[in-house]
This record gives C-alpha cells, structure tokens and sequence, in this order.
C-alpha cells in the first residue's frame, strides 16, 4: 500500500485540502447569508404560501368531519339526498361550526363552486340549535334530572377533572374539560359530540360544562347510540349511569325526529343534489377543482366538465393576455430600435438630453401617465380633436382608440418603451461604428452593411429588451383596468377581482401559478430557439 | 412554519403583556381606515376632529385603504398582526368579513348611542343594520347623471335609469358600471319585470338572460367604468350623454365645479356604508375604538357630515338635523338620495342575495363583456 501523504500536522493531506475547502464554501456561504435569509423570507416563503393556496382545501374537512365522514360512500345516482345519518353528522358539525363562528366561513368557500350556499349555511346556523330539540323535550320529560348539566358532566367527565372543576374557585384558569375514558368507550358517538360542546363551552363562551346543559345534539348522539343498543355494554359501570340504563328502555318509546326533514323545514335546498354533490366533491383536504376553474373547466362528481358556455372567461383572457403582451412587445422594438440607435451614435451631449427624455417618464407617476392618455386618447380628446380638425376623420364618426385593446397598447408600449430602449442602447454602444465603414468600404449598400453587420450584433439587445417588456406586460395590471374597457383587460385583472373582491384566493393563486408557468415555459422555449446566452443587458 | 408559530408566540406573550399591563386604559392611537378624498374630509371634519378636540392625547392616522379593505383584514388576520382600529366598508363587503370572521360583532344597542329622544340605536338604524358586524354610516346612491346640453330639442330631459336604454330619445354613449349588481337589476326593471319579481328571476337563466339581452340592446354604445371618478370625467368632457355613479360625485360635479348635468333619480340604487372593527383586537385598543364608535355615529355627529358631503345619514333621528354645505352655503336636503322627491322608486341593494350570487353573476357578466 502506497504511503499517504501527509500535511504538516500529521492528517492526511486529502482530508486537509477537503477541509480547507470546506470551510472556504461555508465563508462564502455566511457572506450570503444574509441575502439569501432575506429571499427566503421575504420571497420565496410568501410565493410558495399563496400557490399552496391553490390546492389547499382543508377548510371542508376540518369544519365539519362528521359529515365527510358520512358522506363517504354516499351515491348520487343511487340516492338523490343522502340519508338522516349524514344529516345527523352535519347537525352536529354545523352546531359546533356555528359556535366557533366558522360555517359562514365555510359557506363562502362552498359558494364559490355553487351559488346559494352561503345563504344556505347562514340561515341553517341561526336555527341549527333547535334541531333535536325533540328528543331533549322527551328525555326531560322521561327523567328531569337529564336537564341537569351535571348529570351530563359527571356521566362523561373524567374523574380527576371532576374533582379539579369542583376545587375552581372562579379564579385563573378552569381546568379545560377532560373525556372520561369508560364514556368514551362504551357511549363512542355521544362522548365525541358532548367533548366537543364541553369544549366549545370552555373556550368561545367562558362557561363551565357543569353549569350549561348540553346542546340539543348531544341528546340527539345520545338517542341515537341507545336506539341501537344490544344490551352490551353495561352502562351501569358509569359513575351515575343507572340513568342511562333506564333511559335505554325508555327510547324505545320516543316519538323518532327526521333531522333530514329539520334541515328541509329550515330551507328545502337541503334536498338539493348539488348542494350535497359539492360538498362530497370538495371533501379531501386537497383539491384540484381551483385549477380547473382557471381553465374554465369545473370539478364534478364524473371528473372535469367544461364550464357552462356563458361562464367561461378565463381561457379567452389567458388568450388575449399573450397576444397582446406580443403586440405591445413588437411595438416596442420598432418604436425603441431606432431610439436607440441615435443614443448610440450622437455625440454625447445631445445623447444625454435624449437619455433625459427617455427616462423622464420612469419619474413620473404611473396613474398621471396612464390617465394623460385618457385625455388624448378618448373620443373628445386631443388626438381626435386634431384629426377632426385637419379633416381625416369625421366629426361624428370620431376613432374609438381608448376603453379597448387599442388603447391598452398605446398606453402600454408606451409606458415600456424605456426596458427595450435602455438594453437596446447599452448593447448599440458596444458595436465599434468602424464595422459598418468596413463595410461600406467592402462595398455594401447601406441596407446590407446594416441588415449583414449592424442587425445581428444587436439581437443579444433585442433579446433583453423583448424578455423584460414580455414579462412585465404579461402581469400588468393598472393600466388596463384603466384604459382597457372590456376588450383591453388582461388575466392579472382578474386575478385582482378575486384577491380584492370575492376573496377566493384559491382561484387566484391558481390563476397566478398557471401565469407563472407560461412565463417559464417562453422563457424555456426562448432559451432553446435563440439562447439565453444570447441576451445582453450591457457591454 | 416554526418561525410562524415563534412569531405568534411572542405576538401572544406581548399581547397578553399589554392587556395585563394596561388593566381597562384605552389606547392612544387609532388607525382608521376609509376611502380617501372628499369622503375622508367629510369624516375628518365631522367625526375625527372633534373626537381628537374632546379627548386630547389621542392620535388618528388616517388611511385610504378602503377599497382593499377585506382582502388587508384577511391578510392582517392570517399573519396575527392586526394594524387596523377601524374599517369603513360598503356593507356588501362588511357582510363577507363577518362571514369570513374577520370582523367583530357588535350589540347595537349597548354599543352604539341612543337617539336624542330616548330610541334605542337599532330601532334608529332600523333596516340599515344589515349584519351584525355593521355600524351603519350613510346612505349613499348609485345613480345617474346627464349632460343637459346634450339633450336633443324638444325632448324632456330624462329622470332616470330606464332613460339609458332608450337610445332613440337620447342618442349618445353611455357609462355603466362594470359589475352586474344593479345593472342586471335595472336591466330586467326597464324590460317590464315587476320590481319584487326581480331577484327571484335573476336567481334563472332564463331571467339572466333577458337581463343580458335588455343590457345588450346599449352594449356598444357603454363604457364601463369601475372607479367612481371616471363618470364624473367622462360627463365633464363630454364623452358621454349619461352614465352612473355614486350620487356624492355627481353633487359635486354639479354643485362644487358648476358642470352642465343634471341628476336623473328615479330607480336609484340604495347602498350603505359604514364601519367595521376588525377582529383580534387589545382590550385597550378595543376600548377606545368603542369610545370613538360611540361617539362617532351618534345623531348629531352623522348629520353633521352631510355638511361636506351629499350622502344621508344612516339615522333616522339625524334626518332633520341635515343643515347647509359647509362652504358652499347651499341646504343639503334636496341632494339628498334619501330627500323624498329624489326617493319615489328606488332600489335597495338586496346584499344577501348578491352575497350568494355576486361570483356566479360576476363571472358570466364578465364573460358576457368579454365577447
């Protein structure tokens, strides 16, 4: 075996070198530090929590778990309204929504796929609470002593917490209520929904289980668990179970409460398939449905269907956005190609003075600039005025350049112009003027020493100026909302709605990630067609 | 997410700090949010300034964040951080942030002043009190305006929204909101529909699209405007005959900058306005704001705006008190949307029912637009 070389303390000079780099690469990294923690905060961690948006839909599953549960192997097409079970489980999920101030929450997100459910959620929350009144009435009636909070409280408290409830003076913290086991095993449904109110009523409403009784819900739970009992297990086991045990006989007899026939007596679009169908839909904790809608395509229970023809926008907006990006794009590279060709070859001091005029607009406001071309723009304005006055165009048939396409480009182009003109220029003037004498002197016309020597020289400029005028029309938004009517909007107008208005940030950070990806994929197929390497913001 | 959770930590320490430390003060300083311009005078001069005059010490920074106003309260919600004492929304949105949970309940009558003569606030605010989150302010409306110089000879001049789609009497463009509330509901009314018909026909499609049918009749001669302001300019320059908006801008086209327009009133759309506190805040900054709530929608406080601006007072008790524009000298009363000659139809924006169906009307009228 060959020696190992070493390094002067006596380590192999391998791991010497590896650590002397190592510690180099972490320096470098420490320098960074700061810039890359600020990126990440500030950038990456925000753009990534607003695209989680647009497939995030825990909301459904976490406000009312009973009900996706239930709703489980519900079908549609077997069963056009799903049984009382599942009613029951939403009575009981609605309640404790409505108590935590969460179902409207929940119904403005359900109202997004079908009209009608917030209102829906509204108005069944404000009389959620008389549903299974029926059965605490004749539990009541069977044995008063169900009416008092702490037959519930000592039947399904834990006997430790009992103790610690009885021992709070008022003072400091109650101790938060605690599930006694046995309840929990021998009563499953009923434990969970009576934890639930315990807990709502410790939490939301400052009050102690031992002195509220339970919502009429929890009766309902109870009524339900006894009516299927078969005799096992003992509940005289319970601290104070006796009084279930006689109850057990006694449901026997009580009168039965359809909860599906309470929720359609509060309104009858509870019988509504759809409502149903959209709730199953959007029961996982992730969905697809957000994206669908940014390509007017809906989630429904057979997968994607088209939108109803007079809803569909966004494909025709995503559409439009593209090509008028392009247009304002090309514009700008006929208009800013010779601009900047004379920065380029003036003398400086008359160059400077044009620099000045092309930068002037980045110092004004972009609303002032936008509204200016209102007024030279719009039917009654300058441009037409003028036009009007040399006689091209007539008084009553005045040219429609603003509240359209047109005017959006106008505007546009011209509040871009400077991000092709600037790398335009930095690239002009690294092309030596004594090339094109070359070839004049070759023999050349004017159009070939420009076209063959000048032209491909400042593609790399083109390149630049085309990407970041590209990039930046395809998110605008102010000024075609200001100047662009209906026909001259763009999807980021939308977008806007939905953040500011409808507040249905799911669709709009879809719409937001498909607008991402579009740009990367030109950004892709632009690096495959010409190059990235090609594109020079300077010298 | 831990770094979240850190944050939100430490916020909860320093919150539960300040409650501890401050035992019922009231803060110092409040942050309240508004629309800006002419109507943010109006509220600094009727309700801000004397505040600040009765309680010195106290500080109000303004912001004019309104129209971003329930997108910032999620926002501020999400992240934990809640920087606004004060919000005012048009009470379509204060409806959604209380949905939402972004807004606080409050008890109208144990919050809020009574009126002079001993009526408890929620039998003064009446039916304006249209969520339990919402402290009702004014009452303003989306009406028309239109060039008097443009109205053909011979031909009276028109009275009001069913004018616009009559393109053979008054010739010339138009300006509609771009929005379907209250178009859609003029649409259907000006094509023969009963007015208590309406939003049960809206809720078909056969009546959407007879809403859209009528709304197409005027759709090349319309540009749509969603800032208040833009009518105002188009009519001032004349781009347009007549076009909507809210009833405050074209007061002060008329009366403030002396334009040729008229108001055409009938079947103007009702809205409100008003405040929200947002949910989440300290007891002391809870305490004051309910201070300034208080003081702030009491009868004669709401009359006294309608000095710097044309909107009503969302009182009933307030309604005499109206006087004469702060400047101008001239008697508020008949600008008013609410005067009696001004109100004999009038539309009120049915709020949950635009609750339910704004998206789904809002995404077909834009598609409609679109083609």
């Amino acid at each position: 075996m060959a020696e190992q070389m070493l390094a002067a303390d006596g380590r192999p000079l391998k791991a010497s070198l590896n650590r002397a780099l190592r510690r180099q690469k972490m320096r470098a990294l420490l320098l960074i530090a700061p810039l890359l923690l600020f990126i990440m905060l500030t950038f990456i961690v925000p753009i990534g929590q607003m695209l989680f948006r647009s497939v995030e839909n825990q909301i459904v599953g976490d406000t009312i778990p009973r009900t996706v549960v239930a709703l489980g192997d519900w079908d549609a097409n077997t069963d056009p309204v799903p049984d009382d079970a599942v009613f029951s489980a939403f009575a009981k999920d609605l309640m404790i929504a409505v108590e935590r101030k969460q179902h409207t929450r929940l119904g403005s997100r359900l109202n997004y796929e079908t009209s009608g459910i917030s209102s829906l959620f509204r108005k069944s929350g404000r009389r959620v609470d008389d549903i299974g009144e029926g059965y605490t009435d004749q539990f009541v009636a069977f044995d008063p002593a169900w009416e008092d909070p702490l037959t519930w409280a000592t039947l399904f408290g834990d006997a430790d917490w009992i103790t610690a409830q009885a021992a709070w003076d008022g003072e400091g913290d109650e101790p938060a209520f605690v599930l006694s086991d046995d309840a929990n095993e021998m009563l499953p449904r009923t434990a969970d929904i009576y934890a639930a109110f315990a807990e709502v009523i410790q939490t939301e409403n400052n009050d102690s289980p031992t002195e509220e009784q339970p919502w009429n819900v929890v009766y309902l739970a109870l009524y339900e668990e006894l009516r299927t009992y078969t005799g096992e297990p003992n509940y005289a086991d319970l601290p104070g179970g006796e009084i279930i045990f006689a109850a057990e006989d006694a449901v026997r007899d009580f009168a039965p409460q359809s909860v599906r026939a309470a929720f359609a007596d509060i309104d009858e679009d509870w019988e509504d398939t759809a409502v149903w169908q959209t709730i199953q839909t959007y029961s996982p904790a992730f969905t697809a449905g957000y994206f669908l809608n940014s390509v007017d395509l809906q989630k429904t229970p057979g997968g994607p269907a088209w939108q109803p023809e007079n809803e569909q926008i966004y494909l025709t907006l995503f559409w439009r956005t593209m090509v008028m990006s392009l247009t304002i794009t090309v514009s700008c590279i006929l208009l800013g190609y010779p601009v900047a060709w004379m920065l380029a070859n003036l003398p400086a001091r008359k160059a400077n003075l044009l620099m000045i005029l092309v930068l002037l607009p980045f110092w004004t406001s972009l609303l002032v600039r936008t509204s200016a071309w209102k007024v030279l723009l719009q039917q009654q304005g300058v441009i037409n005025d003028t036009l009007v006055w040399i006689g091209l165009v007539a008084d009553d048939n005045r040219l429609a350049l603003i509240n359209n396409a047109t005017g959006t480009i106008i505007a546009m182009t011209h509040i871009l112009l400077p991000f092709m003109i600037l790398p335009l220029y930095s690239v002009m003037k690294t092309i030596p003027p004594s090339y094109l004498r070359a070839a004049k002197s070759l023999g050349a016309t004017n159009w070939t020493a420009f076209w063959r020597v000048y032209f491909p020289q400042s593609v790399p400029g083109i390149g630049a100026g085309s990407i970041l005028v590209f990039i930046l029309a395809i998110g605008y938004y102010i000024t075609p909302e200001i100047v662009g009517g209906t026909k001259g909007v763009f999807i980021s107008n939308r977008i806007a709605y939905h953040i500011s208005t409808s507040l249905n940030w799911g669709l709009a950070a879809a719409l937001g990630a498909i607008l991402l990806a579009v740009v990367l994929l030109l950004y892709w197929a632009y690096d495959r067609i010409v190059g990235i390497d090609n594109v020079k913001l300077g010298g | 997410m831990k770094l979240t959770k850190a944050l939100m930590t430490t916020s909860a320490l320093t919150l539960a700090g300040t409650v501890v430390w401050a035992g019922g003060h009231m803060a110092d300083e409040m942050t309240i949010v508004s629309w800006g311009g002419a109507y943010s005078a109006s509220q600094q001069a009727a309700y801000h300034d004397p505040y600040m005059a009765a309680n010195p010490g106290v500080t109000i920074i303004n912001d004019e964040s309104s129209s971003e106003g329930i997108a910032k309260m999620r926002a501020m919600n999400e992240a934990g951080n809640i920087t606004w004492d004060l919000v005012d929304l048009e009470a379509a949105d204060a409806i959604r942030a209380c949905d939402e949970g972004l807004a606080i309940e409050v008890d109208h009558d144990a919050d809020l002043a009574a009126a002079p003569d001993g009526t408890s606030a929620s039998n003064d605010f009446g039916d304006m009190i249209v969520s339990d989150c919402f402290i009702p302010q004014i009452v303003f409306s989306t009406t028309f305006g239109y060039r008097t110089d443009m109205v053909p000879a011979g031909v009276a001049p028109p009275t009001g929204a069913c004018d616009v789609f009559d393109l053979e009497t008054y010739p010339g463009k138009r300006a509609l909101n771009r929005n379907p509330i209250a178009n859609m509901e003029w649409a259907l009314l000006c094509d023969g529909v009963a007015y208590e018909d309406i939003y049960d026909l809206l809720e078909t499609d056969a009546g959407q699209q007879q809403a859209f049918a009528k709304l197409d009749t005027i759709k090349d001669e319309t540009i749509w405007w969603t800032a208040g302001a833009e009518t105002p300019q188009l009519l001032a320059d004349g781009e347009i005959f007549m076009g909507s908006t809210y009833n405050g801008r074209l007061f002060s086209l008329i009366a403030e900058q002396g334009q040729p327009v008229g108001m055409a009133w009938d079947w103007q759309m009702f809205d409100l306005d008003g405040w929200v506190i947002p949910a989440g805040l300290s007891d002391e900054r809870l305490a004051r704001v309910m201070d300034y709530v208080n003081f702030a929608t009491d009868t004669q406080r709401l009359a006294d705006q309608a000095k710097y601006i044309s909107y009503g007072p969302a009182r009933m008790s307030s309604a005499p008190l109206v006087s004469t524009h702060a400047t101008l000298g001239i008697d508020m009363a008949p600008h008013m949307p609410t005067e009696p000659g001004n109100a004999e139809n009038t539309f009120v924006n049915n709020y949950e029912w635009w609750a339910d169906y704004r998206d789904d009307l809002d995404a077909k009228f834009q598609s409609w637009l679109a083609q």
